[in-house]
């Protein structure tokens, strides 16, 4: 395999990835720290004249370009941050509500507002609660450069085999990484399908006269995405086994957390780490599992408790709960061992 | 041809959605049309012809049907609005697409107010008229899309005409849908009847359209 490694940084892994998910339109707008997913896209559609691109007027735009190429059948996704990622939500509204496979990839970055512009880990909410109505979406958070490349594609192809919006969730500093990568394409691409084309005599509609018809829409929804959760739903447990305390983290946090619980087993210390995959569906039966087993829970992230309202809104289990929140600043490994002083 | 109209009685709408479908009808070309809806009375077309129709979110008609386009552009790509959804909130969108010269067909129902709302002041509302939000009469001029859409787009077909110029609005359309498969732009605004809004019957809605001509000249532009 050593062959196989490529220099790369995260953004070109990502853009990499999405060539590799059979995606074939990218719609997007500028916007850092994701920018060079739209830049990266565009310089290989210069070659592959199977590729596609459109860098529109604004987000609203990039987000409704990809809506329409979807209803045509085309793998189309966008990149965002921020800001972009509030207006992203108007078209991945649109998305909840016809079930299209919305994908995007969510550089997150420092807010509220404009904020500071390479990291954050605040746009948990937004990525799944963003829309005005139930959250049933797909969003995966890597943690590593080889899972950027991996989650990618599994974005897209759970986007278009469950028909929910799917939202690749990372950050700046992982996609502004450049390291050795090993691009690991395991399974087959899920096969694209128009909604509407010259085979079809569709009316599809968002809006409903009377409410029973919405709520029995929903419930149908709902009832989908708990059927898909039992495929889809990932999680890694490190060094779990008999563990008295587990620290929970995700994303780039989840990493620093892996080698923190390595050098705290080396001072004699029986600490784990439980780190979602999928912040939704939440991976909740092993999080009960595991805090039945542990005296004390540690969440770390990068924001005032995101991720804390998130296991909290799953816990089952009376444990008690500590945390590190530190709101848009990233979080080393050291800080994370003496947390367990 | 057409299922149940789910608009207001006298409504506008109707006459233009079965013109564009007597179109495709003699043009053979029903199953190639895809219409994408605007929110605002434009919703209510969802299911009233029998060709392929989806919603989509207020003032997003246009972005949505440049990416259905991208994506096929060997079907024709129709964006059906009102006048806020064209000229009001989806304005960027629609000046954009007109720049970049997508070819996909809007068509814009004018009826000078915000109708699905209750009548409040639209981007077509005329100085001097009464509305929900200009109680007290509007006191700006109305924005002239035709002027709008010209200005950042020198190859694209443009026409404003009425629902009470039948004759006038199936060749526009035609033309429109010409400009289309030519790889243009194309625009068609339309004058229609909103009843409901106006607060008026049957033949004052003709004089009450044929004033709007004032504001709102007819034509090729």
């Amino acid at each position: 395999m050593e062959n196989n490694k490529q220099f790369l940084t995260g953004h070109e892994v990502v853009v990499q990835a999405c060539i590799d998910a059979d995606a074939t339109h990218m719609f997007g707008y500028p916007i850092t720290p994701g920018t060079e997913i739209l830049s990266g896209w565009i310089k290989k559609c210069q070659d592959n004249k199977d590729l596609h691109f459109l860098q529109t007027e604004d987000e609203i735009a990039a987000g409704f370009t990809v809506c329409g190429a979807l209803m045509a059948g085309s793998k189309s996704f966008t990149a965002t941050a921020g800001p972009g990622t509030v207006l992203m939500q108007d078209a991945m509204g649109m998305a909840d509500g016809m079930r299209l496979p919305f994908v995007t990839i969510i550089a997150q970055r420092g807010g509220p507002s404009s904020g500071t512009v390479i990291y954050s880990q605040q746009e948990v909410n937004l990525a799944i609660h963003g829309g005005n109505g139930e959250g049933l979406r797909i969003v995966y958070s890597p943690s590593t450069v080889e899972e950027l490349y991996v989650l990618t594609r599994k974005t897209f192809n759970v986007a278009w085999e469950y028909r929910f919006p799917s939202v690749l969730l990372t950050d700046g500093y992982l996609l502004k990484t450049k390291q050795d990568v090993v691009l690991n394409f395991v399974g087959e691409n899920v096969e694209p399908k128009p909604l509407v084309s010259e085979h079809t005599q569709k009316n599809i509609r968002n809006i409903y006269t009377f409410e029973q018809e919405l709520m029995d829409e929903l419930t149908n929804q709902k009832q989908d995405f708990d059927e898909m959760a039992k495929e889809v739903t990932e999680f890694e447990s490190y060094k779990v086994e008999s563990c008295d305390e587990l620290i929970i983290a995700h994303g780039i946090v989840g990493a620093a957390a892996r080698d923190a619980v390595d050098e705290l087993k080396k001072q004699g210390k029986n600490v784990g780490l439980f780190r979602p995959i999928t912040l939704s569906p939440f991976p909740k039966d092993e999080l009960n599992k595991l805090c039945k087993q542990v005296k004390k829970i540690m969440i770390v992230e990068s924001s005032m408790g995101q991720l804390k309202d998130l296991v909290k809104q799953n816990l089952d289990t009376q444990v008690e709960i500590d945390g590190l929140y530190k709101p848009a600043v990233g979080i080393e490994t050291e800080e994370i061992i003496k947390l367990f002083k | 041809m057409s299922k149940d109209s789910k608009f207001c009685p006298g409504c506008g709408q109707t006459m233009i959605l079965q013109t564009l479908y007597r179109i495709l009808q003699e043009q053979k070309s029903e199953e190639k049309a895809v219409l994408g809806l605007d929110i605002g009375c434009s919703l209510l077309a969802w299911d009233f012809l029998p060709i392929n129709t989806f919603q989509t979110h207020h003032g997003r008609v246009t972005s949505t049907m440049v990416g259905f386009n991208r994506a096929r552009p060997d079907l024709l790509s129709f964006a059906y609005t009102g006048d806020g959804g064209a000229y009001a909130i989806g304005l960027q969108s629609l000046l954009w697409a007109a720049k970049r010269n997508d070819p996909i067909t809007v068509i814009v129902a004018n009826n000078a107010v915000y109708a699905m709302t209750g009548g409040q002041t639209a981007p077509t509302t005329m100085h001097g008229q009464k509305t929900d939000t200009s109680p007290a009469g509007y006191d700006a001029e109305p924005v002239d899309g035709m002027k709008l859409i010209r200005s950042v787009n020198e190859k694209a077909y443009l026409a404003r005409t009425a629902v009470n110029e039948m004759k006038d609005m199936k060749q526009h359309l035609e033309k429109a849908i010409q400009s289309q498969r030519d790889g243009n732009f194309s625009m068609i605004e339309i004058l229609s009847f909103c009843p409901t809004n106006w607060r008026v019957k049957g033949p004052a809605m003709i004089e009450y359209v044929n004033n709007m001509k004032e504001s709102f000249p007819v034509g090729e532009f």
